[in-house]
């Protein structure tokens, strides 16, 4: 059993201000996720009648994205590839002392304690992260042929969970990585080529305008990702992009012609 | 507040008040035929009409997404901060479809006759049918929508066989199917929020059914962040809310999946379908300590190379390496030669809990059976062991500490899907005209016991190509008029839900809302878990009564209602699981047959398998609340089988 | 490419680090261009001063004198310019971005180099405005009459011997080193051209170019402080 002190950011609403509460959290077992000691001394907070810390969690299986915070200066804490759910207390030590604190970005504003407002995300993925096929309308699955290698790939990008990380990481807050991975996701398939310009442009557009920063390939971003999204999605995004700027010119000649 | 602790004869009535709708002609053209006799609305009348979906999970986010496409007015609630977090995204091996392109025999009828039999023959042929047919149309949806599905080297779509079916009829995106298809239907809806055919709340958590002058009209909603009570009327009102396995506390469900959408329904008279029939998975991650707050699922394909032992001797405390070969039961492989570690779900579940029961259960607490690898990585090397399953034994090590090269797995059955949920007609309505059902929150296509590989397929099908079409016949034939938003029923609502909250804030006890399902999980775990009897049923059926009532006196939620409170949101879901679980028990307790995941431990042949009884429960039991949570009242629905012949499963 | 695709591009963050990226290829262009023509010291004051002469009359006879040199330097001023106005715009846009900075941050894998960029060209930029007073004008690091126009060998031993004149190019060049290292890794993750499998050739780009530059001008300065150049 080992025992800890926690300095958790404790912040009663969006406007309040916050500050750091230090708690000690005793009978910690090593076989404990991170969130399940938390668990622990929210159980033991609500007997003493102090209000539990409130964190987002739900699958607790490093699927959903839901969870992440930071534990002393690192999103989802010390190990690789892996959310705060899935990390467990074996690896801490005995007497550790850790500093709690939730995404800090001005497109995450904090809603509670270590919960932060993310719907940004779902905006930018509005913009035109999505393959416009209206149901009913697809033609047979085999019809379109896919090479190995391009589903592969596709897939490591669509292995994004949302979770936010990359843009907790990121000394710009950029959410350049979690744009990258949609973009790629969808313009390495066949099905996603008709709308690949014009939805690496929109999607980057209101990524610019939910504030968040600008990247600077750094790398932070890739190094959290529990996913293990990679940093050249955000050069395959850029290339789109740039291309995207320059077909601009020939698709007003060709409205125009029509 | 009902604390009825006694257990009522259940009025047993074989009802004609509710009807499956199941259209007449052959099995194979219902469908095609109920589909032509729909009526329309007129594509300029569409957007006058509201329709509110209750969930974003793949039913939800299919059906929301699709309704708005049409051209209808939709709402859709998630409690969850994005649609993205619904618990489908979770499911791992993948999704059926009768495509047949591995030329091995497969065809809808094959499907609609495997998902029966697997069903233990619960569930209506008609729907499963329907079933079977769309489920090539979901594939061809979501490739078109970008879903990475695994592919071969010629860049067509790759299968596999799963859960011990004898053809290969799984799509599937690595180990994470799930969250693919819903990604998926997740960027159709968002798709949608942006063209502004449908308004998301997220962070909006649905507290109660509106039902004015007999159809459902609204729901009342809590705004998680500020507290505010809402109501929003609609003209038809769908719940894809999910299952309800969390009333066993520890589940593989998401922590925050919960009944409180389909209970709430239920008592506002939504009849509940087969409540009794729940899913336990085999193969999950034990317990380590009492901090556990959820069970993670490890993929059933392990079983394709683990071997399932646990030691011959009762409280045999040596660790594995020690226990020589001799002295090792390889149950699974000694009581099903044929079908060895590959038995179905619910028969490895079972086994693997009566060898604990038995003192011969491994590791802390007991309660765990070794999955070993040894033998398949002399046979196969270690390197073909990492590459099939490497993520999962990383996973495994994330979880336990322990590297399972090197030493066996641990795995427990856990509780893992319900098969039960809001009785619905071939339409998916249920008994109140307007509401429907879709997903796992609805009784659902899988009888008695899903199918790996189904749960997908279906909350599509329902999402994608069935409420689509039977939401806007509803609409169509009954051209609701506009609710005013005075209406008596409303306001009636709303007071009652705000009620309900402040008297769980006013409670202000000594327990916490986590200790509370604690208990009731253990419960429901004990008595109505793999293995279930009358003396057990009634001892659960006392219990529970008397720890809701314990609960209503003794709960602690501290803070107030106006800002985001955990506490309160795990209360009012847990207030329900207390009302629901009772309900559970009363269903498990009048089957007194076994069948599927519902083994009641007094009907079993000889050598300990479930045994049906079809001569009396070949029905659906649909539970109607009466105002008594211990005296619901039955509703039979017959099920008729015409094109699959009953038998007795056999692993033998 | 036109006015309208330019713009679109200049409107975002990412078109903005494009003009960084093709800017910043100008530029280092242009410095692996002067750390060659730096080098020509070793062949003698002679050959220096000819080739320093010889640049007035790059292009001749279409350009005339000087002709040529002023529209590089325009190229390059603009150049400079747009990389540092685009810096400075997407560095605000960072700053707003995180408006409450953490209690406790740590980097796992961000090199010095990456880190350091803002305040690495900031520092360039004062150095290279100093490096143009004083090799250009003459303005600084001499006593009056020791700078003598296009008598650049004498000009170069002269202003190198006073040793913390020295002592200060060599850090800026160490600092110019740290901005190329990651600039043109950097260049081409921006432009798109990193990919999968291309990673690592520019990353070795990268580091030789920066290291090549950084030994070849500071070998300058060392020489003369050596006693090495007369």
């Amino acid at each position: 059993m080992m025992k800890l002190t926690l300095r958790v950011w404790r912040q009663k609403n969006a406007t309040a201000p916050g500050r750091f509460v230090t708690y000690e959290a005793k009978n910690v077992s090593q076989d404990m996720s991170f969130l399940e000691m938390l668990d622990v001394l929210n159980e033991e907070l609500i007997g003493r009648g102090e209000e539990p810390i409130a964190f987002e969690h739900d699958c607790r299986e490093g699927i959903c994205g839901s969870c992440g915070f930071m534990i002393d200066g690192l999103a989802h804490g010390p190990k690789r590839a892996t959310t705060v759910c899935q990390l467990h207390m074996r690896s801490f030590r005995d007497g550790d002392s850790l500093t709690i604190e939730p995404w800090r970005a001005r497109a995450f504003p904090v809603v509670k304690d270590l919960i932060v407002d993310r719907s940004a995300f779902d905006r930018i993925i509005q913009a035109g992260g999505f393959i416009s096929a209206p149901t009913g309308s697809a033609p047979d699955a085999n019809a379109i042929l896919i090479p190995k290698e391009h589903a592969d790939l596709a897939f490591d990008g669509a292995a994004c969970i949302g979770c936010g990380a990359c843009v907790a990481a990121c000394p710009n807050a950029a959410a350049m990585l979690f744009t990258a991975a949609k973009v790629s996701h969808l313009g390495l398939l066949p099905q996603g080529q008709p709308e690949r310009d014009d939805r690496v442009r929109k999607m980057v557009t209101v990524m610019d305008g939910e504030m968040f920063g600008s990247c600077t390939n750094i790398g932070e971003c890739e190094a959290v990702c529990p996913k293990e999204i990679r940093l050249y999605f955000i050069a395959r995004m850029n290339h789109d992009l740039i291309k995207a700027g320059i077909k601009v010119r020939k698709m007003s000649q060709q409205a125009a012609r029509i | 507040m009902e604390t009825g602790t006694k257990v009522g004869h259940a009025a047993e009535l074989m009802d004609t008040r509710f009807d499956a709708g199941i259209p007449p002609g052959p099995i194979d053209e219902k469908w095609e035929r109920h589909r032509f006799d729909m009526k329309l609305v007129s594509p300029a009348n569409r957007r006058r009409y509201t329709i509110l979906v209750v969930g974003s999970g793949l039913a939800g986010s299919a059906a929301a997404a699709s309704l708005g496409e049409l051209g209808y007015n939709v709402k859709c609630f998630s409690y969850h901060d994005s649609p993205r977090r619904a618990h489908s995204i979770a499911a791992q091996g993948g999704i059926n479809a009768a495509k047949n392109y591995r030329n091995d025999g497969d065809s809808v009828f094959r499907l609609f006759y495997d998902t029966v039999k697997g069903g233990d023959f619960r569930a209506r042929e008609a729907n499963v049918y329907r079933l079977a047919e769309l489920s090539v149309n979901i594939i061809d949806q979501c490739v078109a929508q970008g879903v990475p599905f695994a592919r071969e080297y010629g860049g067509l779509l790759d299968n596999r066989s799963f859960g011990g079916a004898q053809v290969s009829r799984t799509f599937y995106a690595r180990g994470q199917t799930g969250q693919q298809l819903l990604l998926g239907a997740y960027q159709a809806l968002e798709r949608q929020v942006g063209l502004g055919t449908v308004t998301m709340h997220t962070r909006t958590e649905m507290l109660d059914l509106v039902v004015a002058d007999g159809r459902a009209r609204g729901i009342v909603t809590r705004n998680l962040v500020t507290g505010a009570i809402e109501s929003h009327l609609g003209d038809a009102v769908v719940l894809a809310t999910g299952g309800y396995a969390n009333v066993f506390y520890l589940s593989t469900n998401a922590k925050a999946s919960n009944a409180t959408a389909i209970w709430r329904a239920h008592k506002r008279g939504a009849f509940f379908g087969n409540p009794c029939f729940t899913q336990i998975h085999p193969t999950c991650i034990p317990v380590s300590g009492d901090h556990q707050s959820k069970l993670t699922l490890m993929s059933e394909s392990l079983r394709n190379d683990g071997r399932v032992w646990v030691p011959k001797k009762a409280g045999d405390a040596r660790p594995p390496d020690q226990i020589p070969p001799d002295e090792r039961d390889y149950y699974l492989e000694r009581k099903y030669p044929t079908y060895g570690n590959l038995a179905p779900r619910d028969i490895a579940s079972r086994a693997a809990k009566e060898v604990c029961d038995e003192n011969r259960g491994v590791g802390p607490g007991g309660r765990g059976v070794y999955l070993d690898f040894t033998d398949a990585i002399t046979r196969l090397g270690e390197r073909a062991i990492r590459e099939r399953y490497g993520n999962l034994f990383d996973m495994y090590e994330r979880i336990t500490g322990e590297n399972a090269y090197r030493v066996p797995m641990r795995m427990y059955p856990a509780a893992h899907y319900v098969m039960g949920g809001l009785w619905v007609d071939y339409n998916l309505m249920s008994t109140i005209p307007g509401l429907f059902v879709g997903g796992e929150a609805n009784f659902s296509d899988h009888g008695a016991n899903r199918l790996g590989a189904s749960a997908l397929m279906q909350g599509l099908a329902d999402g994608y190509f069935i409420l689509p079409y039977t939401v806007a016949d509803y609409i169509g034939r009954t051209q609701p008029d506009k609710v005013a938003a005075d209406h008596p029923a409303l306001r009636a609502v709303e007071e009652e839900v705000l009620e309900r909250v402040t008297r769980l804030l006013d409670i202000s006890g000594t327990r916490t809302v986590d200790s509370f399902h604690r208990e009731l999980g253990r419960i429901m775990w004990d008595h109505c878990g793999m293995a279930r009897n009358d003396a057990g049923l009634r001892r659960a059926l006392e219990k529970i009564p008397e720890l809701r009532a314990e609960f209503w006196e003794n709960v602690r939620v501290l803070e107030r209602n106006e800002e985001v409170n955990q506490s309160l949101e795990k209360a009012g879901r847990v207030a329900d699981f207390l009302e629901l679980g009772e309900l559970i028990c009363i269903d498990a307790l009048h089957r007194t047959e076994s069948c599927g995941g519902h083994f009641r431990e007094e009907s079993q042949t000889p050598d300990g398998e479930a045994l049906r009884d079809d001569g009396h429960f070949i029905y659906v039991a649909a539970w109607e609340y009466t105002g008594s949570l211990a005296r619901p009242n039955l509703h039979k629905e017959p099920l008729h089988f015409e094109h699959v012949r009953l038998v007795q499963r056999s692993y033998k | 490419m036109n006015a309208s695709a330019v713009m679109m591009l200049w409107g975002t963050s990412i078109g903005k680090k494009a003009v960084m990226a093709v800017t910043g290829f100008i530029l280092v262009g242009f410095v692996i261009g002067h750390m060659l023509g730096n080098l020509k010291i070793y062949q003698g004051e002679e050959k220096f001063n000819a080739y320093a002469a010889w640049l007035r009359e790059v292009g001749s006879p279409a350009f005339g004198h000087e002709q040529f040199l002023w529209l590089a330097r325009l190229i390059l001023l603009m150049a400079t310019a747009l990389h540092i106005v685009a810096a400075a715009q997407l560095t605000q846009m960072s700053y707003d971005a995180r408006p409450v900075s953490y209690a406790q941050k740590k980097a796992i894998q961000a090199t010095y180099a990456s880190r350091t960029m803002r305040w690495g060209g900031v520092i360039i930029t004062l150095f290279v405005v100093y490096h143009i007073l004083h090799f250009t004008f003459g303005a600084v690091g001499f006593t009056p009459g020791q700078y003598k126009h296009l008598s650049v060998y004498r000009n170069v031993v002269i202003g190198f011997s006073v040793w913390y004149v020295a002592a200060f190019y060599i850090a800026a060049m160490v600092a110019l080193g740290l901005h190329m290292y990651h600039g043109v890794w950097s260049m081409f993750q921006t432009l798109g051209l990193n990919t999968e499998n291309a990673g690592r050739p520019y990353q070795a780009l990268a580091t030789v170019s920066s290291i090549v530059v950084v030994l070849g001008n500071i070998s300058v300065p060392t020489a003369v402080l050596a006693g090495l150049l007369k």
